[in-house]
């Protein structure tokens, strides 16, 4: 069992290695700078010479966006140079509030829906048409109507996150074992506690999961909203950047998406862990 | 009036038109242990259910301690055929839980202190901060029992407790369960399959014909001594008596319909020889 772990890291570096001297070998500057018709008409285009959209950046230059936005990841120069660690702030700040928002409403009322096999099949309507729709395709209607750009994004996010939760949480709730309801009957446990003792626990697992699926989905659309309604976040830096044509750096915040990504998803899986019960 | 009191109860289910079982009339005395017995699907635990509260009937009525049975309650407890532990919470929290239901004014010292009286009861001192997964099938069913007897209930409801158990296991918990029955002097209504586990545990057992329109079909007065013990009960001519005929119903005479005009079932007492052992019918 050790040893496998250790043989799959190694694995692991390996590819990884052979990732990067592809990419280095790939990304040499070439002798006679062939460019075509196209790139260059681009390069005059958007008003940079050709040394600087030359191709794709080699792999240490991206080492040195990373040295660079990493020595100082709190400045705050102005909207358009703000530090990695200030953008960031400023994406899971949005992602939290609409998260939090969307639990405060999915959790009552899936506990709601899950308990009524009637409000089960009134409202699966509704939710069945309104849970495929990108989320981004509330940005108009929320701009308009909310007329803020930050508590449009907060919005989107809880308009995302809300179906998963809300699903799951119906779900569970709704498949809470027959046994351990009858249980409660027979001692006669009155209805709050019954739901705070047996079913919430009971269907802790099938909540978290909706939960894990709603934050997996909130880090995919706060970027993406970033973009959209900009000024702050690591969504508006990729496309700031991307304006700069400054790809390393757009290489750098794709890194740092993925991994706060992998974070969060690491934390739900520990809260997972946290209520998964064995039969 | 006997302590419970069961009159006429019926049970069908919408879309079948034979009830699963009807016109069945039954009592228990305070402090009597009764089995009921008959093969699979004729209504066993729908009954136990009814009796619990758990299951409406469509017809008949439940009179328990002078009262109606209209829903569950604390004054029965209930040892469910799956065990049905909370797997979240370990062994301890799972009978306080009852515990904390029952006396909801007692302060935590005094309901762990109740439940970790009636887990040594049955045995599982060592294991109260356990959780269920971590039990064997012999020791969840223990802790079932413990939980329904902590809450010291009027009456207790035990669906096939030790269906699921080796033969080893099931002995020891049957012995168990007799001690703790005989020191409490517990009502209990139980479910089994198995005819030994009824002559060892009983005073009465209920034979049940096979559905649809199963009814209680005979009463088994087991004129054993109450001090009966697995090991001597073997060596009582009575015994085997008994054993047979509880046999020779579920082999050959389950499928009989009720004789014209009966309406309460025959009790006979196969275990003494002469004229009181044939039914007075
Ligand atoms: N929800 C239901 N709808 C229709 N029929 C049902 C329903 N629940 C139970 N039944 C029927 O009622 C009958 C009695 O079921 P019950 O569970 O009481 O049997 P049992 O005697 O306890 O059997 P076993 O010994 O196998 O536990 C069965 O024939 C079953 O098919
Ligand atoms: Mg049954």
């Amino acid at each position: 069992m050790k040893k496998e772990h250790w043989k799959s890291l190694l694995l692991t570096a390996l590819l990884f290695a052979l990732f990067i001297g592809v990419w280095f070998i790939a990304t040499q500057p070439k002798e006679s700078a062939q460019q075509t018709a196209a790139q260059d008409e681009y390069a005059a285009l958007m008003g940079k010479g050709a040394a600087k959209s030359g191709g794709f950046p080699p792999p240490q230059e991206i080492g040195k966006a990373i040295v660079n936005h990493l020595s100082d990841p709190f400045k705050d120069n102005g909207p358009n140079d703000k530090g990695i660690a200030i953008q960031l702030g400023h994406s899971l700040g949005r992602v939290g509030m609409g998260f939090v928002l969307a639990i405060l409403v999915a959790l009552p009322l899936g506990f709601t829906i899950g308990m009524s096999p009637l409000l089960y099949r009134a409202l699966d309507p509704f939710i069945q048409v309104l849970k495929p729709i990108s989320p981004l395709a509330w940005m108009p209607l929320a701009l308009y109507t909310i007329k803020d750009s930050d508590l449009s994004g907060i919005f989107v996010i809880f308009i995302c996150s809300v179906w998963p939760m809300l699903i799951n949480t119906a779900f569970g709730v709704a498949n809470v074992r027959r046994d351990w309801l009858n249980v409660a009957r027979t001692l006669e446990v009155q209805p709050l506690r019954k739901a705070l003792t047996v079913i919430l626990p009971a269907a802790a697992p099938t909540i978290l999961t909706g939960m894990r699926i709603s934050m997996g989905i909130a880090w995919l659309v706060i970027v993406a909203a970033e973009m959209l309604v900009g000024g702050t976040g690591i969504g508006y830096f990729v496309w700031n950047e991307w304006n700069n044509l400054a790809l390393p750096n757009v290489i750098f915040a794709i890194l740092v998406i993925g991994i706060v990504g992998m974070a969060l998803d690491r934390c739900f899986a520990t809260l997972q862990k946290l209520v998964s019960y064995t039969e | 009036m006997s302590f419970l009191q069961v009159e006429n109860l019926a049970k069908s289910y919408p879309g079948n038109d034979a009830p699963v079982f009807e016109n069945v009339n039954l009592t228990l005395d305070k402090g009597e242990f009764v089995c009921i017995i008959g093969h699979s699907g004729c209504g066993k635990t729908t009954i136990l259910n009814a009796l619990a509260g758990l299951e409406v009937a469509s017809d008949g009525n439940i009179m328990m301690d002078g009262r109606e049975v209209i829903g569950p309650g604390l004054d029965r407890g209930v040892v469910f055929q799956s065990h049905a532990l909370m797997p979240w919470m370990s062994v301890i929290d799972n009978v306080m839980f009852g515990v904390r239901s029952r006396w909801p004014d007692w302060s935590k010292a005094q309901i762990e202190q109740q439940a970790t009286k009636y887990l040594e009861m049955v045995g599982l001192g060592h294991a109260l901060h356990k959780k269920p997964s971590m039990l064997s099938g012999g020791m969840k069913q223990r802790v079932g029992i413990a939980r329904a007897f902590a809450i010291q209930p009027k009456m207790l409801l035990l669906d096939e407790p030790f269906g699921a158990l080796d033969a080893l296991t099931r002995g020891t918990i049957q012995d168990e369960l007799l001690n703790i029955v005989q020191a409490t002097a517990q009502t209990v209504f139980m479910i089994t399959h198995d005819v030994d586990e009824a002559i060892l545990l009983s005073d009465r057992i209920l034979l049940m014909s096979n559905g649809p329109r199963a009814r209680i079909a005979e009463i088994v007065d087991v004129t054993l001594p109450r001090s009966r013990t697995r090991h001597d009960m073997h060596h009582d001519p009575r015994y085997y008596r008994i054993r047979n005929h509880l046999v020779d119903f579920l082999v050959s005479r389950s499928k009989e319909p009720k004789p014209d005009g009966e309406t309460h079932p025959p009790v006979v007492r196969p275990g003494e020889d002469g004229p009181s052992a044939t039914s007075p019918i």
